[in-house]
Protein backbone atom coordinates (compact mmCIF):
# COMPACT_ATOMS: atom_id res chain seq x y z
CA UNK A 1 0.00 0.00 0.00
CA UNK A 2 1.01 3.42 -0.83
CA UNK A 3 1.23 6.63 1.38
CA UNK A 4 -0.09 9.58 0.02
CA UNK A 5 -0.18 12.76 2.99
CA UNK A 6 -1.80 15.84 1.50
CA UNK A 7 -0.77 18.81 3.27
CA UNK A 8 -3.96 21.98 3.26
CA UNK A 9 -7.26 20.87 2.79
CA UNK A 10 -8.67 24.03 0.78
CA UNK A 11 -9.31 24.00 -3.05
CA UNK A 12 -6.64 21.75 -4.53
CA UNK A 13 -6.06 19.29 -1.65
CA UNK A 14 -9.98 18.90 -1.40
CA UNK A 15 -10.20 18.34 -4.96
CA UNK A 16 -6.99 15.70 -4.89
CA UNK A 17 -8.26 13.63 -2.39
CA UNK A 18 -11.38 13.40 -3.78
CA UNK A 19 -9.97 12.45 -7.56
CA UNK A 20 -7.78 9.79 -5.81
CA UNK A 21 -10.15 8.11 -3.74
CA UNK A 22 -12.43 7.73 -6.50
CA UNK A 23 -9.88 6.47 -8.46
CA UNK A 24 -8.16 3.99 -5.51
CA UNK A 25 -9.51 1.85 -2.63
CA UNK A 26 -8.18 2.63 0.89
CA UNK A 27 -6.40 -0.61 0.17
CA UNK A 28 -4.21 0.87 -2.36
CA UNK A 29 -3.64 3.91 -1.68
CA UNK A 30 -3.72 5.56 2.08
CA UNK A 31 -4.82 9.13 1.59
CA UNK A 32 -3.88 11.73 4.65
CA UNK A 33 -5.26 15.55 4.51
CA UNK A 34 -3.39 17.83 7.71
CA UNK A 35 -5.26 20.99 8.10
CA UNK A 36 -4.79 22.87 11.29
CA UNK A 37 -8.67 23.42 11.36
CA UNK A 38 -12.11 22.24 10.45
CA UNK A 39 -12.95 25.75 8.40
CA UNK A 40 -13.04 25.21 4.30
CA UNK A 41 -13.58 29.04 3.22
CA UNK A 42 -15.20 29.95 -0.05
CA UNK A 43 -11.82 32.55 -0.48
CA UNK A 44 -13.68 34.38 -3.91
CA UNK A 45 -16.17 35.46 -1.49
CA UNK A 46 -14.07 37.36 1.07
CA UNK A 47 -14.41 40.13 -1.58
CA UNK A 48 -18.25 40.19 -1.71
CA UNK A 49 -18.36 40.94 2.62
CA UNK A 50 -17.39 44.28 2.52
CA UNK A 51 -19.83 45.62 -0.58
CA UNK A 52 -22.96 43.96 0.87
CA UNK A 53 -23.37 41.49 -2.03
CA UNK A 54 -22.44 38.30 0.42
CA UNK A 55 -22.64 37.87 4.38
CA UNK A 56 -20.34 35.45 5.86
CA UNK A 57 -22.79 32.00 6.32
CA UNK A 58 -22.10 31.59 3.07
CA UNK A 59 -18.49 31.50 2.77
CA UNK A 60 -17.12 28.70 5.43
CA UNK A 61 -18.13 24.74 5.50
CA UNK A 62 -16.95 22.31 7.11
CA UNK A 63 -13.43 20.15 5.90
CA UNK A 64 -15.06 16.96 6.82
CA UNK A 65 -18.03 17.70 4.34
CA UNK A 66 -15.95 17.48 1.38
CA UNK A 67 -13.42 14.97 2.15
CA UNK A 68 -14.53 11.93 1.20
CA UNK A 69 -14.97 8.51 3.24
CA UNK A 70 -11.62 7.07 3.26
CA UNK A 71 -9.69 9.42 3.88
CA UNK A 72 -8.14 11.13 7.01
CA UNK A 73 -8.23 14.34 7.86
CA UNK A 74 -5.65 15.56 10.20
CA UNK A 75 -6.37 18.82 12.09
CA UNK A 76 -3.22 20.09 13.98
CA UNK A 77 -0.03 22.28 12.82
CA UNK A 78 2.56 21.26 10.57
CA UNK A 79 6.11 21.80 12.21
CA UNK A 80 8.20 21.08 9.60
CA UNK A 81 8.60 17.72 6.66
CA UNK A 82 11.58 16.11 6.35
CA UNK A 83 12.22 15.24 2.75
CA UNK A 84 14.71 13.08 2.88
CA UNK A 85 13.17 10.99 5.57
CA UNK A 86 9.57 11.87 3.81
CA UNK A 87 7.95 12.37 7.35
CA UNK A 88 5.58 15.54 8.06
CA UNK A 89 6.45 16.57 12.09
CA UNK A 90 3.21 18.13 13.38
CA UNK A 91 3.73 20.55 16.16
CA UNK A 92 1.72 18.47 18.58
CA UNK A 93 4.70 15.78 18.04
CA UNK A 94 2.60 13.45 15.67
CA UNK A 95 4.74 12.36 12.94
CA UNK A 96 2.94 11.22 9.29
CA UNK A 97 5.22 9.06 7.17
CA UNK A 98 4.66 8.87 3.25
CA UNK A 99 5.73 7.83 0.17
CA UNK A 100 4.08 10.67 -1.64
CA UNK A 101 3.28 14.12 -0.12
CA UNK A 102 1.61 16.79 -2.12
CA UNK A 103 1.72 20.11 -0.61
CA UNK A 104 -0.98 22.33 -1.02
CA UNK A 105 -1.22 25.11 2.01
CA UNK A 106 -1.08 27.75 -0.34
CA UNK A 107 0.00 31.23 0.90
CA UNK A 108 -1.45 33.54 3.48
CA UNK A 109 -1.62 37.75 3.67
CA UNK A 110 1.10 38.50 6.25
CA UNK A 111 0.53 42.26 6.66
CA UNK A 112 3.14 42.14 9.49
CA UNK A 113 6.24 41.81 6.95
CA UNK A 114 5.54 45.48 6.18
CA UNK A 115 5.83 48.04 9.23
CA UNK A 116 2.91 50.03 10.30
CA UNK A 117 0.78 47.17 7.77
CA UNK A 118 -0.33 45.12 10.64
CA UNK A 119 -2.16 48.10 12.80
CA UNK A 120 -5.94 47.38 13.01
CA UNK A 121 -6.63 50.60 11.02
CA UNK A 122 -5.15 49.19 8.01
CA UNK A 123 -7.33 46.60 6.23
CA UNK A 124 -7.59 44.27 3.73
CA UNK A 125 -10.14 41.33 2.50
CA UNK A 126 -7.73 38.48 2.58
CA UNK A 127 -9.22 36.94 5.38
CA UNK A 128 -12.61 36.42 6.98
CA UNK A 129 -11.54 38.55 9.79
CA UNK A 130 -10.27 41.09 8.30
CA UNK A 131 -13.30 41.21 5.61
CA UNK A 132 -15.51 41.48 7.92
CA UNK A 133 -13.67 44.11 9.75
CA UNK A 134 -13.11 46.41 6.46
CA UNK A 135 -17.42 45.73 6.25
CA UNK A 136 -17.81 47.64 8.82
CA UNK A 137 -15.24 50.36 8.13
CA UNK A 138 -17.19 50.80 4.98
CA UNK A 139 -20.47 50.97 6.89
CA UNK A 140 -19.30 53.64 8.82
CA UNK A 141 -17.38 55.51 6.19
CA UNK A 142 -19.00 58.90 5.20
CA UNK A 143 -16.62 60.53 2.57
CA UNK A 144 -12.73 61.36 2.48
CA UNK A 145 -10.23 59.49 0.61
CA UNK A 146 -10.40 55.88 0.07
CA UNK A 147 -6.65 54.21 -1.03
CA UNK A 148 -6.47 50.46 -2.53
CA UNK A 149 -3.18 49.44 -2.31
CA UNK A 150 -1.35 46.51 -3.37
CA UNK A 151 2.07 45.46 -2.02
CA UNK A 152 3.67 42.83 -4.30
CA UNK A 153 3.62 40.40 -6.48
CA UNK A 154 2.11 37.78 -6.26
CA UNK A 155 -0.41 37.74 -4.17
CA UNK A 156 -3.72 35.15 -4.58
CA UNK A 157 -6.41 36.09 -7.39
CA UNK A 158 -4.09 38.96 -8.33
CA UNK A 159 -7.05 40.94 -10.02
CA UNK A 160 -9.11 40.49 -6.68
CA UNK A 161 -7.78 44.38 -5.79
CA UNK A 162 -8.61 45.89 -9.22
CA UNK A 163 -12.58 44.01 -8.29
CA UNK A 164 -12.26 45.33 -5.02
CA UNK A 165 -11.56 49.00 -6.90
CA UNK A 166 -14.37 49.38 -9.17
CA UNK A 167 -17.12 47.00 -6.54
CA UNK A 168 -16.25 50.25 -4.24
CA UNK A 169 -16.57 53.06 -6.92
CA UNK A 170 -20.61 50.95 -7.92
CA UNK A 171 -21.14 50.79 -3.81
CA UNK A 172 -20.47 54.66 -3.08
CA UNK A 173 -22.38 55.57 -6.24
CA UNK A 174 -25.37 53.38 -4.88
CA UNK A 175 -25.42 55.15 -2.20
CA UNK A 176 -25.01 58.15 -3.62
CA UNK A 177 -21.89 59.17 -1.56
CA UNK A 178 -19.12 58.58 -4.14
CA UNK A 179 -18.67 62.60 -4.66
CA UNK A 180 -17.74 62.42 -1.20
CA UNK A 181 -15.03 60.01 -2.12
CA UNK A 182 -12.22 59.89 -3.41
CA UNK A 183 -10.78 56.51 -4.66
CA UNK A 184 -7.16 56.19 -5.59
CA UNK A 185 -5.09 52.44 -6.84
CA UNK A 186 -1.64 52.44 -5.68
CA UNK A 187 0.73 49.60 -7.42
CA UNK A 188 3.89 48.30 -7.48
CA UNK A 189 3.68 47.50 -11.29
CA UNK A 190 3.72 49.86 -13.85
CA UNK A 191 0.50 50.95 -14.42
CA UNK A 192 -3.21 48.89 -12.94
CA UNK A 193 -2.83 46.72 -16.02
CA UNK A 194 0.10 45.77 -17.38
CA UNK A 195 -0.83 43.81 -20.51
CA UNK A 196 -1.00 45.52 -23.68
CA UNK A 197 -4.11 44.26 -24.91
CA UNK A 198 -6.12 44.36 -21.61
CA UNK A 199 -4.41 48.28 -20.86
CA UNK A 200 -5.59 49.39 -24.43
CA UNK A 201 -9.12 47.88 -23.84
CA UNK A 202 -9.61 48.94 -20.14
CA UNK A 203 -6.72 51.37 -19.62
CA UNK A 204 -9.93 54.03 -19.98
CA UNK A 205 -11.62 52.30 -16.81
CA UNK A 206 -9.72 53.94 -13.73
CA UNK A 207 -10.88 57.69 -16.29
CA UNK A 208 -14.34 56.89 -16.64
CA UNK A 209 -14.50 55.72 -13.04
CA UNK A 210 -12.81 58.93 -11.76
CA UNK A 211 -10.37 56.95 -9.88
CA UNK A 212 -7.02 57.80 -9.48
CA UNK A 213 -3.93 55.74 -9.74
CA UNK A 214 -0.52 55.60 -8.64
CA UNK A 215 1.66 53.47 -10.15
CA UNK A 216 5.48 51.90 -9.67
CA UNK A 217 4.78 52.43 -5.80
CA UNK A 218 7.00 50.17 -3.65
CA UNK A 219 6.07 51.06 -0.24
CA UNK A 220 8.59 51.03 2.49
CA UNK A 221 6.12 51.60 5.70
CA UNK A 222 2.65 52.56 6.13
CA UNK A 223 2.34 55.50 9.12
CA UNK A 224 -0.90 55.35 10.66
CA UNK A 225 -0.37 58.24 13.17
CA UNK A 226 0.14 60.56 9.72
CA UNK A 227 -2.44 58.28 7.36
CA UNK A 228 0.40 58.28 4.99
CA UNK A 229 1.71 54.87 2.62
CA UNK A 230 5.36 55.46 2.37
CA UNK A 231 7.62 54.61 -0.67
CA UNK A 232 11.37 53.75 -1.07
CA UNK A 233 11.86 56.43 -2.90
CA UNK A 234 9.87 58.86 -0.28
CA UNK A 235 6.75 59.73 -2.12
CA UNK A 236 3.23 60.08 0.39
CA UNK A 237 -0.02 58.76 -0.34
CA UNK A 238 -2.43 60.17 1.98
CA UNK A 239 -5.14 58.43 3.38
CA UNK A 240 -8.40 58.30 5.12
CA UNK A 241 -9.83 54.88 4.73
CA UNK A 242 -6.38 52.24 3.79
CA UNK A 243 -6.76 49.03 2.18
CA UNK A 244 -3.96 47.37 1.75
CA UNK A 245 -3.01 44.28 0.29
CA UNK A 246 -0.06 42.29 1.96
CA UNK A 247 2.61 40.48 1.27
CA UNK A 248 1.71 37.15 0.69
CA UNK A 249 3.85 34.43 1.01
CA UNK A 250 3.99 30.36 2.17
CA UNK A 251 3.64 29.31 5.27
CA UNK A 252 6.82 29.24 8.04
CA UNK A 253 6.67 25.20 8.21
CA UNK A 254 8.36 25.73 4.43
CA UNK A 255 10.97 27.84 5.23
CA UNK A 256 11.65 25.35 8.21
CA UNK A 257 11.90 22.68 6.34
CA UNK A 258 14.32 24.17 3.74
CA UNK A 259 11.72 23.29 1.12
CA UNK A 260 11.04 27.20 0.05
CA UNK A 261 12.10 30.48 -1.69
CA UNK A 262 12.65 33.38 -0.42
CA UNK A 263 8.55 33.64 -0.19
CA UNK A 264 8.61 30.23 1.01
CA UNK A 265 7.08 29.06 -2.15
CA UNK A 266 8.02 25.58 -3.19
CA UNK A 267 10.10 26.05 -6.31
CA UNK A 268 8.60 23.37 -8.95
CA UNK A 269 8.66 22.24 -12.48
CA UNK A 270 5.96 24.94 -14.44
CA UNK A 271 4.27 21.68 -16.48
CA UNK A 272 4.69 18.90 -13.66
CA UNK A 273 4.52 20.81 -10.56
CA UNK A 274 6.97 18.23 -9.53
CA UNK A 275 9.18 19.69 -6.78
CA UNK A 276 12.21 20.64 -8.29
CA UNK A 277 14.85 19.13 -5.58
CA UNK A 278 12.21 16.17 -4.30
CA UNK A 279 10.77 13.92 -7.10
CA UNK A 280 7.85 13.01 -4.67
CA UNK A 281 6.59 16.02 -3.72
CA UNK A 282 4.30 17.83 -5.13
CA UNK A 283 2.80 21.45 -4.94
CA UNK A 284 -0.59 21.82 -6.21
CA UNK A 285 -2.77 25.46 -5.51
CA UNK A 286 -0.97 28.45 -4.44
CA UNK A 287 2.20 27.33 -2.72
CA UNK A 288 4.74 26.84 -5.85
CA UNK A 289 6.53 28.85 -8.39
CA UNK A 290 4.22 28.41 -11.26
CA UNK A 291 4.28 31.47 -12.73
CA UNK A 292 0.76 31.89 -13.47
CA UNK A 293 -2.39 33.18 -11.60
CA UNK A 294 -2.40 32.24 -8.06
CA UNK A 295 -6.11 31.15 -8.50
CA UNK A 296 -8.63 28.16 -8.01
CA UNK A 297 -8.81 27.97 -11.74
CA UNK A 298 -5.12 27.08 -12.08
CA UNK A 299 -5.48 24.35 -8.89
CA UNK A 300 -8.38 23.08 -10.85
CA UNK A 301 -6.75 22.89 -14.13
CA UNK A 302 -3.14 22.28 -12.61
CA UNK A 303 -4.81 19.17 -10.38
CA UNK A 304 -6.55 17.69 -13.50
CA UNK A 305 -2.78 17.47 -15.07
CA UNK A 306 -1.48 16.20 -12.13
CA UNK A 307 -4.44 13.50 -11.79
CA UNK A 308 -3.21 12.37 -15.77
CA UNK A 309 0.15 12.02 -14.44
CA UNK A 310 -0.18 9.96 -11.33
CA UNK A 311 -0.27 6.83 -13.03
CA UNK A 312 3.06 7.44 -14.71
CA UNK A 313 4.66 8.67 -11.73
CA UNK A 314 3.60 5.67 -10.05
CA UNK A 315 5.13 3.47 -12.74
CA UNK A 316 7.87 6.23 -12.41
CA UNK A 317 8.03 6.82 -15.76
CA UNK A 318 8.68 10.67 -17.33
CA UNK A 319 5.09 12.14 -16.82
CA UNK A 320 3.87 13.01 -20.30
CA UNK A 321 1.04 15.60 -19.47
CA UNK A 322 2.08 19.03 -19.08
CA UNK A 323 0.27 21.78 -17.47
CA UNK A 324 0.09 25.30 -19.79
CA UNK A 325 -0.13 27.77 -17.21
CA UNK A 326 -3.94 28.38 -17.90
CA UNK A 327 -6.23 30.69 -15.40
CA UNK A 328 -9.30 32.30 -15.62
CA UNK A 329 -10.65 34.68 -13.57
CA UNK A 330 -13.72 36.35 -13.41
CA UNK A 331 -13.75 40.18 -12.48
CA UNK A 332 -16.82 41.50 -11.05
CA UNK A 333 -16.53 45.69 -12.13
CA UNK A 334 -20.00 46.76 -10.26
CA UNK A 335 -23.70 47.94 -10.77
CA UNK A 336 -24.05 44.17 -11.92
CA UNK A 337 -21.75 43.36 -14.70
CA UNK A 338 -18.31 41.23 -15.04
CA UNK A 339 -15.63 40.50 -17.01
CA UNK A 340 -13.88 37.38 -17.86
CA UNK A 341 -10.38 36.47 -18.23
CA UNK A 342 -8.64 33.50 -20.03
CA UNK A 343 -5.14 33.54 -20.63
CA UNK A 344 -1.70 31.07 -19.82
CA UNK A 345 2.11 31.20 -20.00
CA UNK A 346 2.53 31.78 -23.34
CA UNK A 347 -0.86 34.62 -24.24
CA UNK A 348 -2.02 37.22 -22.51
CA UNK A 349 -5.39 37.93 -22.23
CA UNK A 350 -7.65 38.76 -25.79
CA UNK A 351 -10.59 40.29 -26.19
CA UNK A 352 -13.59 38.01 -27.94
CA UNK A 353 -15.63 35.78 -26.43
CA UNK A 354 -15.43 32.59 -24.27
CA UNK A 355 -17.89 29.38 -25.51
CA UNK A 356 -19.25 27.68 -22.53
CA UNK A 357 -21.36 25.07 -22.59
CA UNK A 358 -24.71 25.59 -21.41
CA UNK A 359 -24.03 29.06 -20.56
CA UNK A 360 -23.21 30.47 -23.95
CA UNK A 361 -21.41 32.60 -25.08
CA UNK A 362 -19.19 35.28 -22.44
CA UNK A 363 -17.35 38.18 -22.82
CA UNK A 364 -13.79 38.22 -22.68
CA UNK A 365 -11.87 41.56 -21.38
CA UNK A 366 -15.26 43.08 -22.04
CA UNK A 367 -18.37 44.01 -19.31
CA UNK A 368 -21.23 42.12 -19.37
CA UNK A 369 -24.02 41.16 -17.41
CA UNK A 370 -23.73 37.49 -17.93
CA UNK A 371 -20.29 37.49 -16.70
CA UNK A 372 -21.53 38.80 -13.19
CA UNK A 373 -24.05 35.91 -12.95
CA UNK A 374 -21.58 33.39 -14.33
CA UNK A 375 -19.42 34.70 -11.09
CA UNK A 376 -22.33 34.67 -8.72
CA UNK A 377 -23.10 31.11 -9.85
CA UNK A 378 -19.39 29.73 -9.56
CA UNK A 379 -20.14 29.63 -5.58
CA UNK A 380 -22.47 26.87 -5.98
CA UNK A 381 -20.19 25.14 -8.70
CA UNK A 382 -17.33 25.18 -6.59
CA UNK A 383 -18.84 23.91 -3.25
CA UNK A 384 -21.03 21.01 -5.36
CA UNK A 385 -18.89 20.05 -8.09
CA UNK A 386 -15.35 21.26 -8.19
CA UNK A 387 -14.33 20.35 -4.95
CA UNK A 388 -15.84 17.21 -5.10
CA UNK A 389 -13.68 16.32 -8.19
CA UNK A 390 -16.77 16.28 -10.39
CA UNK A 391 -16.28 16.99 -14.12
CA UNK A 392 -16.77 20.59 -14.73
CA UNK A 393 -17.49 21.85 -18.47
CA UNK A 394 -14.46 23.49 -19.05
CA UNK A 395 -10.93 22.45 -20.31
CA UNK A 396 -8.20 21.70 -18.90
CA UNK A 397 -5.68 23.54 -21.95
CA UNK A 398 -6.83 26.61 -22.63
CA UNK A 399 -7.64 27.46 -26.45
CA UNK A 400 -7.79 30.05 -28.46
CA UNK A 401 -11.70 29.55 -29.86
CA UNK A 402 -13.51 32.53 -29.97
CA UNK A 403 -10.58 34.60 -28.99
CA UNK A 404 -9.61 37.56 -31.55
CA UNK A 405 -6.18 36.73 -31.14
CA UNK A 406 -3.10 39.90 -31.75
CA UNK A 407 0.52 40.69 -31.53
CA UNK A 408 2.70 38.05 -29.16
CA UNK A 409 0.17 35.25 -29.38
CA UNK A 410 0.11 34.82 -33.01
CA UNK A 411 2.58 32.68 -35.17
CA UNK A 412 4.51 31.27 -31.79
CA UNK A 413 3.17 27.31 -31.11
CA UNK A 414 0.05 28.06 -30.07
CA UNK A 415 -1.55 26.65 -33.24
CA UNK A 416 -3.01 23.57 -31.01
CA UNK A 417 -4.65 25.85 -28.89
CA UNK A 418 -7.16 26.69 -31.70
CA UNK A 419 -8.31 22.78 -31.91
CA UNK A 420 -11.93 22.38 -30.34
CA UNK A 421 -12.21 23.57 -26.61
CA UNK A 422 -13.74 20.74 -25.83
CA UNK A 423 -11.87 17.98 -26.83
CA UNK A 424 -9.06 17.05 -24.68
CA UNK A 425 -6.07 15.47 -26.94
CA UNK A 426 -3.16 13.47 -24.49
CA UNK A 427 0.51 13.76 -25.24
CA UNK A 428 0.43 10.00 -25.46
CA UNK A 429 -2.00 8.05 -28.16
CA UNK A 430 -2.56 5.08 -25.69
CA UNK A 431 -2.86 5.85 -21.73
CA UNK A 432 -2.10 3.46 -19.26
CA UNK A 433 -4.23 0.41 -18.08
CA UNK A 434 -5.85 0.67 -14.57
CA UNK A 435 -3.90 -2.31 -13.61
CA UNK A 436 -0.63 -1.47 -14.15
CA UNK A 437 -0.87 1.87 -12.12
CA UNK A 438 -1.88 -0.02 -9.24
CA UNK A 439 -0.02 1.70 -6.53
CA UNK A 440 2.94 -0.01 -5.27
CA UNK A 441 4.44 0.07 -2.23
CA UNK A 442 7.57 2.69 -2.57
CA UNK A 443 11.25 1.75 -1.23
CA UNK A 444 10.86 3.59 1.83
CA UNK A 445 13.39 4.09 4.89
CA UNK A 446 12.42 2.15 8.50
CA UNK A 447 10.35 3.94 10.21
CA UNK A 448 11.98 2.22 13.37
CA UNK A 449 15.22 2.73 12.21
CA UNK A 450 15.45 5.91 10.90
CA UNK A 451 12.66 7.79 13.11
CA UNK A 452 15.45 10.91 14.70
CA UNK A 453 14.77 11.64 18.42
CA UNK A 454 11.98 14.19 17.94
CA UNK A 455 12.98 16.70 19.82
CA UNK A 456 16.85 16.97 18.02
CA UNK A 457 14.59 16.96 14.76
CA UNK A 458 12.81 19.81 16.06
CA UNK A 459 15.92 22.30 16.50
CA UNK A 460 17.31 21.51 13.31
CA UNK A 461 17.88 24.87 11.57
CA UNK A 462 16.37 25.85 8.54
CA UNK A 463 18.09 24.93 5.13
CA UNK A 464 18.56 28.10 3.38
CA UNK A 465 16.85 28.72 -0.08
CA UNK A 466 18.81 28.04 -3.13
CA UNK A 467 21.76 29.90 -3.37
CA UNK A 468 21.96 32.54 -6.60
CA UNK A 469 24.59 31.08 -8.91
CA UNK A 470 27.65 33.21 -10.55
CA UNK A 471 27.03 35.33 -13.27
CA UNK A 472 28.57 34.11 -16.39
CA UNK A 473 29.28 36.49 -19.23
CA UNK A 474 28.66 35.52 -22.18
CA UNK A 475 28.50 37.19 -25.88
CA UNK A 476 25.19 37.68 -27.75
CA UNK A 477 23.30 35.37 -30.22
CA UNK A 478 21.93 37.67 -32.88
CA UNK A 479 18.34 36.62 -33.58
CA UNK A 480 17.58 34.11 -36.69
CA UNK A 481 14.82 36.39 -38.43
CA UNK A 482 14.20 37.50 -42.28
CA UNK A 483 16.75 40.35 -42.54
CA UNK A 484 13.50 42.06 -44.05
CA UNK A 485 11.43 41.21 -41.33
CA UNK A 486 13.60 43.75 -39.04
CA UNK A 487 12.35 46.70 -38.21
CA UNK A 488 15.02 49.62 -38.27
CA UNK A 489 13.83 51.41 -35.18
CA UNK A 490 13.90 49.90 -31.79
CA UNK A 491 10.62 49.85 -29.81
CA UNK A 492 11.28 51.54 -26.92
CA UNK A 493 8.98 50.71 -23.64
CA UNK A 494 7.58 53.49 -21.71
CA UNK A 495 9.33 54.68 -18.45
CA UNK B 1 7.08 39.05 -32.10
CA UNK B 2 8.87 41.72 -33.75
CA UNK B 3 12.65 41.84 -34.33
CA UNK B 4 14.30 45.68 -33.74
CA UNK B 5 17.89 46.49 -34.46
CA UNK B 6 19.57 47.56 -31.26
CA UNK B 7 23.52 48.24 -31.17
CA UNK B 8 23.71 47.06 -34.81
CA UNK B 9 22.38 43.79 -33.84
CA UNK B 10 18.97 42.20 -34.82
CA UNK B 11 17.08 41.44 -31.32
CA UNK B 12 13.99 39.93 -30.27
CA UNK B 13 11.91 41.90 -28.69
CA UNK B 14 7.92 41.68 -27.34
CA UNK B 15 5.16 44.65 -28.67
CA UNK B 16 6.32 46.48 -25.51
CA UNK B 17 10.17 46.52 -26.72
CA UNK B 18 11.48 44.13 -23.99
CA UNK B 19 14.04 41.12 -25.17
CA UNK B 20 12.54 38.12 -25.85
CA UNK B 21 15.68 35.61 -25.91
CA UNK B 22 18.05 35.19 -23.05
CA UNK B 23 20.78 34.67 -24.70
CA UNK B 24 20.66 37.49 -27.55
CA UNK B 25 21.67 40.07 -24.92
CA UNK B 26 25.38 40.81 -23.53
CA UNK B 27 27.25 43.10 -21.56
CA UNK B 28 28.01 45.62 -24.73
CA UNK B 29 24.05 45.84 -25.40
CA UNK B 30 23.22 46.79 -22.30
CA UNK B 31 24.71 50.57 -21.90
CA UNK B 32 22.19 50.88 -25.28
CA UNK B 33 19.39 49.78 -23.40
CA UNK B 34 20.27 51.88 -20.35
CA UNK B 35 19.96 54.81 -22.89
CA UNK B 36 16.73 53.76 -24.17
CA UNK B 37 15.66 53.92 -19.91
CA UNK B 38 17.22 56.81 -19.26
CA UNK B 39 19.69 55.98 -17.15
CA UNK B 40 22.71 57.91 -18.59
CA UNK B 41 25.85 55.83 -16.88
CA UNK B 42 25.89 52.34 -16.06
CA UNK B 43 28.32 52.55 -12.88
CA UNK B 44 29.96 49.47 -10.93
CA UNK B 45 26.97 49.89 -8.68
CA UNK B 46 24.93 49.19 -11.83
CA UNK B 47 26.27 46.55 -12.89
CA UNK B 48 26.13 44.33 -10.14
CA UNK B 49 22.71 44.80 -9.73
CA UNK B 50 22.17 43.65 -13.24
CA UNK B 51 24.77 40.84 -13.23
CA UNK B 52 22.50 39.82 -9.85
CA UNK B 53 19.53 39.49 -12.21
CA UNK B 54 20.91 38.05 -14.95
CA UNK B 55 22.69 35.41 -13.24
CA UNK B 56 19.00 34.48 -11.16
CA UNK B 57 16.81 34.09 -14.32
CA UNK B 58 17.79 31.13 -15.47
CA UNK B 59 16.62 28.91 -12.97
CA UNK B 60 13.61 30.41 -11.40
CA UNK B 61 12.79 31.86 -15.54
CA UNK B 62 11.36 35.09 -14.07
CA UNK B 63 12.78 37.92 -13.25
CA UNK B 64 13.59 38.92 -9.70
CA UNK B 65 11.15 41.73 -8.33
CA UNK B 66 12.77 44.63 -6.78
CA UNK B 67 12.26 42.58 -2.77
CA UNK B 68 14.11 40.01 -4.37
CA UNK B 69 16.62 41.74 -5.49
CA UNK B 70 16.77 43.99 -2.03
CA UNK B 71 16.43 40.29 0.31
CA UNK B 72 18.28 38.06 -2.20
CA UNK B 73 20.87 40.25 -3.63
CA UNK B 74 21.87 42.08 -0.23
CA UNK B 75 21.24 45.23 -1.98
CA UNK B 76 19.50 48.51 -0.53
CA UNK B 77 16.22 49.20 -1.81
CA UNK B 78 16.57 53.32 -1.58
CA UNK B 79 19.45 52.48 -3.72
CA UNK B 80 18.18 50.70 -6.70
CA UNK B 81 15.43 53.75 -6.58
CA UNK B 82 18.84 55.95 -6.92
CA UNK B 83 20.56 53.75 -9.65
CA UNK B 84 17.19 53.44 -11.55
CA UNK B 85 15.22 56.30 -10.74
CA UNK B 86 10.96 56.06 -11.30
CA UNK B 87 10.50 53.02 -12.45
CA UNK B 88 13.33 50.83 -10.80
CA UNK B 89 11.96 47.00 -11.65
CA UNK B 90 10.95 47.75 -15.17
CA UNK B 91 14.52 49.63 -16.24
CA UNK B 92 16.58 47.22 -14.47
CA UNK B 93 14.71 43.87 -16.03
CA UNK B 94 14.62 46.06 -19.19
CA UNK B 95 18.24 46.80 -19.40
CA UNK B 96 19.52 43.06 -18.24
CA UNK B 97 17.53 42.01 -21.44
CA UNK B 98 14.83 40.04 -19.29
CA UNK B 99 10.88 40.20 -19.29
CA UNK B 100 9.51 43.00 -16.70
CA UNK B 101 7.85 41.60 -13.67
CA UNK B 102 4.22 40.11 -14.13
CA UNK B 103 1.21 41.78 -13.48
CA UNK B 104 -2.04 39.96 -14.41
CA UNK B 105 -3.78 41.81 -16.58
Amino acid sequence: MRRLVILGGGTAGTMVANKLRAQYTPGELEITVVDRDDNHHYQPGYLFLPVGIYSDDKIVRSRHHFIPDGVELVLGEIDRVDAPRKVVHLEDGRELYYDTLVIATGVEPRPDLTPGADSPDVHHFYDLPHASALTEAFKEFRGGRLVVHLTDMPIKCPVAPLEFTFLADAYFRERKSRKKVEIVYVTPLDGAFTKPIASRELGTMFEKRDIGLEADFAVERIDTEAKELISFDDRHVPYDLLVSIPLNVGPEYVARSGLGDDMNLVPCDQHTMRSLEHPDIFVLGDGGTLQTSKAGSVAHFSVDVFMENWPYYLAGEPLPHSFDGHANCFIETGHGRGMLLDFNYGTQPFTGGFPLPLVGPMTLLGESRANHLAKLAFRFVYWDFLLRGRPLPFTTDMHLLGKNVEGEASGTSNKDLLLSPFKRKPAKPATKSRKSSRPRPAPHPDPQRSRPPSSASRTKTPTPAQPVPDYVAAKGVDSTADAADILPDPIIPKF
Amino acid sequence: MPTTRIGGRAIDVNDEGFLTAYNQWDEDLAPVLAGYAGVEELTDEHWKVLKFLRADYPAREETATLRRVAKTGGFDMKELFRLFPGKPAKKMAYIAGLPKPKGCV
